[in-house]
């Protein structure tokens, strides 16, 4: 089948199987930051935007998001840079493995939430998971990040 | 110091938050076969037939592997150094399953979903057998798991599988029956962990393709690539000298990714075929097939005299290894050996036990090692005895603990299943740990409850631990500097960075000793074809082992370049100083900038290349220290049990990076919380795992954690690289003993049994209710 994807601002179009997950349509195109770490929407790791809203793609299938926007961190390079230098400063970077979808996550809330307390960070940001670094680091980072008007 | 002990952001952290490609899956060849394993349904037993004739049938299907393709080579997984303490009691099929999950077959084929297929084509009688599923029973149990003869040790361990026994081991300083008898007061308890999962979030993966050399070249998320090449070779049969082995970038690996797991299959697939091919785990098999940590049941008995001096300590062991013996005499021993050792007045000491199999999924290396669960039955052991004799759990553990230029002669005794070092502890900041701890968890204020009300108690509790920095005599490190032509540094080493900050920190110790920045040496970790020999990522190694070679390579490399300054200025190499840019001669003030000696030795003057490779193998494994406090709340109602803080006060001499070494401790404190409140692995009464998703096996999310509050005590270890000490694994250690402490305080229950759900807790209570009336 035949599906088209605004993907970070170009038209593409996938030949994909039927039963085909968006997460694997990435991949299989070499969208590399898109990965898998689970197989049951419980990590994180594998979040994309959907229209501009953080959607794990491990459980979305192509066919379903025909003509619709997909956002992938090679889309929104800017901000990954400049959330990657509040990390840098925290040591809040450790592994990588999630920090794509954490990256893509971030820029989502910083678009919905206006001044969100640290509660609701929390609470937005749950469903990336992360192992390595207990949090505190990632959140000071995030917070500075939000903060950061330059 | 410039580039050491300052705050350097990460060298890779910003490329991976871009998404730049790095992880083993990403460098998958296109066409490569995908393989796929079936695994045992059963906990124990015999394949009596397996029939793969229709599966083979199937068009796009490669191979179909079972036990019949292997040779008869006992091996282990364990991915340590050689020769290896676990047993070589794995094959990588055999005609016996041992575990759920265990391997049966495996298939090689174009897709996933004709992998799927053949799978399903292959028919399998077994011959099922009752398992052993409760490993307290496991000892001289007449069903006996391991029966097979070629199996073997490599050097006495206490392996005697006819008992069901991977591992055996006893030691005793002094006599602890007599010391125990002479003490005022003296307590017994027997504690139990649980065994937890890695739960990195990149799954075990490894691939492979045969270069244009004709040599098979893996890439695999691996926190071992040296010893994988060696073992993969003398399982295989295959030369060493036709492996390459590239650990790309790790998505996390906390002692999980120290074994081999996919690695043999896709080395046997694509050596046998010629064609590429990859492995990716799903998270299932990750939970049900890989590792998690060795379940213990400890004993301790401790005696002290009325005035709190402790006399005499008694531990002893029983541990459990699953189907296979990975790592299982050294976890064990870790339990003794870098646990009670905090304790060194004692008249007495003994330490023993044994480590069994049992149809579970196999244990393996997991951060700590064995010291998060002895520090949990040791650092509990001392709050019951500060409660007998009526004092200060503090003042109890200042009285006896270790003290810098101190010893014990534990060290000298118990090695990693060999003997062991004497050492004295040149850095031992304990005490500033406590006192320091105790400020900033406000203890004086706290301490043992506060805020009480009708629903909820809060609580403080702590607990002090150690670690180790590298196996002495055991690990090396080894690491290459070359200098390139405009003056910039190529630093190749074989420390494997899993996402640990081991190239950032390698990074500055470079820097600092050639006196330039992070940002003109080029680090390149972990191939086995393009940097130097490194026993791998693990126990606590990296800074201090790797650290020094590091060091020692940078030392060498910078007299060499003096040599050359010397050369072309005129001059003698005594008379030369370097300050990073420039070298001068301090009597003639005749100078050259390192520019324009590189360029010249490059490209225009008596040219040569300048790279110095040098190794370190330490001759003592200086351990780190911590105090860790929390704070708690507990609803008196439904026993959930909220962090409000964890304080970590650590000596692990100069932090090389101190945010990177505050993220090791914090992500390591909450690794700990998880396995102390809620995380388990749990099987079924017929031993099928139920924790085999992260819906059925929860870690700690942010909701979680509230605070954590970490501080670094001056330290400076001489022996370390410009005073370090590792710092990888001891935040781990003091959590379920800190917390069960503050459980006590707050509930007067004491949680024997980890992980502490409210369900235990409750039951607990109603326990203690029914003694008091």
């Amino acid at each position: 089948m035949k599906v088209n994807l605004l993907i970070n601002n170009e038209w593409r179009a996938f030949h994909v199987e039927a039963g085909e997950y968006l997460a694997d349509t990435l991949r299989r195109n070499d969208f590399l930051s898109v990965r898998r770490g689970c197989d049951t929407t419980s990590c994180g790791v594998c979040t994309v935007l959907l229209d501009g809203k953080p959607v794990p793609s491990c459980s979305i299938l192509t066919v379903a998001v025909d003509n619709h926007e997909v956002t992938t961190i090679e889309g929104i390079q800017k901000e990954a840079d400049k959330l990657s230098d509040h990390f840098g400063r925290e040591g809040a970077d450790q592994c990588g493995f999630c920090n794509p979808a954490l990256a893509l996550t971030v820029y989502a809330m910083k678009k919905e939430l206006k001044n969100p307390s640290d509660q609701e960070i929390r609470e937005y940001l749950v469903g990336n998971l992360c192992r390595c670094t207990g949090y505190i680091g990632q959140e000071k980072a995030i917070r500075s990040y939000l903060e950061d008007l330059s | 110091m410039k580039a050491v002990n300052t705050i350097t952001p990460s060298v890779d952290g910003k490329g991976l938050m871009m998404g730049r490609k790095g992880y083993t899956d990403d460098y998958a060849e296109k066409n490569s076969l995908i393989i796929k394993i079936m695994r045992s349904p059963h906990p124990f037993a015999r394949i009596k037939l397996i029939d793969t004739k229709r599966a083979r049938q199937l068009a796009g299907v490669e191979l179909v592997l079972t036990y019949r393709d292997f040779p008869r080579v006992p091996f282990t997984r364990a991915g340590q150094g050689y020769p290896e303490p676990s047993p070589h009691d794995k094959f990588v099929l055999d005609e016996y399953v041992r575990y759920v999950g265990d391997e049966v077959c495996a298939v090689a084929a174009i897709s996933e979903e004709i992998c799927e297929e053949a799978l399903r084509l292959v028919e399998v009688e077994y011959e099922v057998l009752e398992p052993l599923l409760d490993f307290e029973t496991a000892l001289d149990n007449s069903q006996i798991i391991h029966p097979e003869p070629e199996i073997h040790e490599m050097f006495p361990t206490g392996f005697a599988p006819k008992r069901n026994q991977a591992a055996a081991y006893r030691m005793e300083v002094g006599d602890v029956e007599t010391a125990l008898k002479g003490c005022d007061v003296a307590i017994k308890e027997t504690f139990y962990t649980q065994a937890q999962a890695h739960m990195m979030l990149e799954p075990h993966t490894a691939n492979a393709r045969i270069d244009y050399q004709n040599r098979l070249v893996i890439y695999s998320s691996t926190q071992t690539p040296f010893h994988i090449r060696r073992i993969i070779s003398q399982a295989l049969g295959i030369p060493l000298a036709k492996i390459r082995v590239i650990k790309p970038r790790v998505g996390g690996g906390f002692g999980g990714k120290q074994a081999l797991h996919g690695e043999m299959f896709v080395s046997y697939v694509t050596y046998k075929t010629g064609k590429p091919s990859k492995i990716v785990f799903s998270r299932k098999e990750v939970f049900e097939s890989t590792y998690s940590r060795h379940p213990m049941r400890i004993t301790m008995r401790m005696g002290a005299t009325k005035t709190g001096m402790i006399k005499a300590i008694d531990c002893h062991i029983l541990s459990d290894t699953g189907a296979y013996g990975e790592h299982a005499l050294t976890v064990f021993m870790v339990a003794g050996s870098k646990v009670l050792p905090l304790y060194n007045k004692v008249a007495a000491v003994r330490f023993g036990g044994e480590v069994v199999y049992t149809n579970h999924t196999p244990a393996g290396a997991f951060r700590g090692y064995g010291a998060i669960q002895g520090n949990f039955a040791l650092e509990s052991a001392i709050d019951i005895l500060a409660e007998k004799l009526g004092m200060d759990p503090i003042l109890l553990r200042e009285m006896n603990m270790m003290r810098e230029g101190e010893t014990s002669p534990i060290f000298a005794i118990m090695g990693e299943g060999t003997e062991g070092t004497a050492m004295i502890m040149d850095t031992c900041k304990l005490d500033y740990c406590l006192k320091r701890g105790k400020e900033l968890i406000g203890w004086e204020r706290k301490y043992p409850r506060y805020d009480e009300t009708r629903e909820k108690v809060k609580a403080v509790g702590m607990a002090i631990a150690m670690q180790g920095s590298g196996i002495p005599y055991i690990d090396m490190g080894a690491a290459t500097i070359k200098l390139n032509d405009d003056g910039c540094y190529n630093l190749m080493v074989g420390a494997t960075e899993i996402g640990q900050g081991s190239d950032t920190i390698l990074t500055q110790i470079a820097a600092e000793e050639l006196q330039t920045t992070v940002a003109k040496v080029i680090v390149y970790s972990s191939d086995t074809d393009l940097t130097p020999f490194d026993t791998g990522a693990y126990a606590s190694s990296t800074t201090f082992v790797s650290g020094n070679a590091v060091l020692n390579t940078a030392r060498k490399l910078k007299q060499a370049m003096i040599v050359e300054a010397a050369r072309i200025l005129g001059t003698e190499e005594t008379k030369i100083g370097f300050d990073g840019d420039m070298f001068r001669d301090s009597l003639s003030h005749k100078e050259i900038s390192l520019k324009d000696l590189s360029n010249q030795i490059t490209y225009s003057h008596e040219q040569k290349q300048l790279s110095v490779t040098a190794s370190y193998v330490g001759h003592k494994s200086p351990p780190p220290f911590m105090a860790g406090f929390v704070d708690l709340e507990i609803d008196k109602e439904t026993f959930e049990i909220k962090i409000l803080d964890y304080v970590s006060v650590v000596d692990c001499g100069t932090t090389i990076n101190p945010k990177l070494a505050q993220g090791q401790v914090e992500g390591a404190i909450v690794q700990g919380l998880g396995m102390t409140l809620f995380e388990e692995v749990k099987y079924t009464a017929k031993g099928k795992l139920v924790s085999s998703d992260m819906l059925n096996y929860m870690v700690p999310t942010r909701v979680d954690i509230n605070n954590l509050t970490t501080e670094f005590a001056n330290s400076y270890e001489e022996s370390g690289p410009f005073g370090a000490k590792s710092v990888g694994e001891i935040g781990i250690d003091t959590p379920p003993a800190a917390v069960g402490n503050a459980i006590h305080n707050a509930l007067g229950i004491r949680m024997t049994a980890l992980p502490f759900t409210p369900e235990r807790i409750y039951r607990q209570m109603l326990i203690k209710e029914r003694v008091e009336k």
